[in-house]
């Protein structure tokens, strides 16, 4: 059962890896956030099925802390890529 | 090749290549994001190491705080727009980053290849005082006991770090607030997020500390969590950043260093010698140490990513 | 009893693989990014909780089972705000033009 696991973590991780692609080609800043928030959302999935696998300690914890530091950066992110055309928010509620 | 092998290589080779994009972009936003991303891996990889203390300080510093750092830094340059042509490096300048870069990442590999077969290693030691230090975490055994002065130190540097910032606005600020971080009329949903998602965060952030004892954690990753959420709070202008005049904030920021030096300068009083913690009592000193470092370091990235004062200290 | 309880667990982390697959794909292949924040989207929740689903009977006990649906719940709350966000910023975008 952990080889399946592991095997899992490995499989969505790759997979999550190669929407970086989008990273290269994406037309604007916005496609490449999202890569980069794929990649947050299936590197927490990868990490808690490594942590259910090795029953290391403390490997959830750090699923937990990934999430809250891939929301915050994402939100830091969109906040910088809309503020530069239209700072004071008046175009949208 | 095992699976494993399959896997890690991958993994590696992703490192790599995330890399090379980063370096290689054109576009700061691109290449911010791509250095984003390069953290999170780095972070994956470090579980793949068993070293989730690690991964985790991996993914807030290098996957968060230094990332919205360099972005915030990025738009300030771009509205101030004073970039000259003939600023960006030179070819010359260039090849010599990257004869270099190649020498230390060749250096690494050589002496990582070329270690005798066992590695030399510190761990069983590490291991071995983490009962007379009653803790049960040899990541902070070895932060707060065996390296204890170092950590005071780089406490240090990261107040100095926010002097050094603060220090660039014009003159006629110095005192007042740095501006806001969101737009004047944040989005709903963004406010929303940011009432919910707060308490959570700080909930987290200090149970990752607390557990730091025993378990994977500590106050550097704890402190990073709780400054990711009041960044938020700021960017969804439930909050502002606070004056750099004020002395609560100076307070809260210099707390983590200066307890530390003094629970240093009380050590030959009460262990022997400088920075020991008397006998029977080192957790919970510890733990006293470590809670003002954690609102150093929770006050301290904040104010780094907010930048210098610039508005009046006076309304 | 254990075994049943294994081959659920294979089979939903199976289908958020798969929907973790779909997700890339999505982001690689969909005409314009409005449709491409929407399968983004799909594959963060549906795939992240199928497997937190898979793993619910493997956790040990109630309070780290917890652990994992909170740890869900937070990134479903995250990551549907940040689309929000993403939305209108892809707005102003065309708006600008």
């Amino acid at each position: 059962m952990t080889h399946i696991l592991y095997l899992a973590a490995g499989f969505i991780l790759l997979t999550v890896a190669a929407g970086l692609v989008r990273v290269l080609y994406g037309p604007g800043e916005v496609d490449r956030m999202m890569a980069v928030q794929l990649l947050g959302t299936g590197g927490i999935a990868a990490l808690l099925l490594a942590a259910s696998a090795s029953g290391v300690a403390g490997v959830e914890d750090a699923a937990l802390g990934l999430a809250l530091l891939a929301a915050f950066a994402s939100i830091a992110f969109v906040n910088s890529a809309s503020s530069d055309s239209d700072p004071d928010g008046a175009r949208d509620g | 090749m095992t699976f494993y092998r399959a896997l890690d290589l991958s993994l590696a080779l992703l490192v790599v290549g995330i890399a090379a994009w980063t370096v290689l972009s054109r576009d700061l936003f691109g290449a911010v994001v791509g250095y984003v991303a390069y953290g999170l891996l780095l972070a994956i990889v470090w579980v793949r190491l068993l070293a989730p203390d690690v991964a985790l300080t991996e993914a807030a510093i290098g996957g968060g705080a230094t990332g919205v750092l360099i972005i915030a830094a990025g738009s300030r340059l771009r509205s101030m727009q004073t970039s000259e042509p003939g600023d960006t490096a030179n070819g010359i300048q260039k090849a010599l980053a990257a004869a270099l870069s190649a020498l230390v990442a060749i250096a690494l590999a050589a002496v990582m290849l070329l270690l005798p077969e066992p590695a030399p290693t510190l761990a069983p030691q590490a291991a071995g005082g983490l009962e007379a230090a009653g803790l049960g975490n040899p990541v902070t055994a070895t932060l707060m006991v065996y390296r204890g002065f170092d950590t005071m130190l780089e406490k240090a540097v990261l107040v100095l770090a926010v002097v050094g910032v603060w220090s660039i606005g014009p003159d006629r600020f110095w005192g007042g607030a740095p501006a806001p971080l969101g737009r004047t009329r944040p989005k709903r949903a963004l406010v929303f997020l940011a009432q919910m998602i707060a308490p959570l965060g700080v909930l987290i952030g200090l149970h990752i500390f607390w557990v730091s004892a025993d378990e994977p954690g500590g106050a550097f990753q704890g402190g990073a969590i709780l400054a990711a959420m009041w960044i938020i709070v700021m960017i969804a202008r439930l909050a502002d950043p606070p004056r750099v005049g004020s002395r609560a904030l100076r307070l809260a920021l210099v707390s983590g260093p200066a307890v530390f030096v003094i629970v240093a300068l009380l050590g030959p009083f009460l262990g022997g010698s400088f920075l020991s913690y008397p006998p029977g009592f080192v957790k919970p000193v510890i733990l006293f140490v470590e809670a003002f470092m954690l609102l150093s370091i929770a006050a301290a990235i904040p104010l780094l990513i907010a930048g210098p004062p610039l508005r009046s200290p006076r309304p | 009893m254990t075994l049943a309880l294994d081959i659920f667990s294979l089979l939903a982390i199976a289908a958020g693989a798969f929907f973790f697959l779909a997700g890339t794909v999505a982001l690689l292949r969909f005409p314009d990014s409005l449709s491409r924040l929407h399968a983004l989207t799909k594959a963060d929740n549906l795939g992240l909780g199928l497997v937190v689903l898979g793993l619910l009977p493997r956790a040990d006990g109630p309070l780290a089972a917890m652990k994992l649906v909170i740890l869900w719940g937070l990134v479903q709350l995250s990551s549907g705000a940040v689309a929000q966000m993403i939305g209108a910023a892809l707005r102003r975008r065309e708006a600008a033009r």
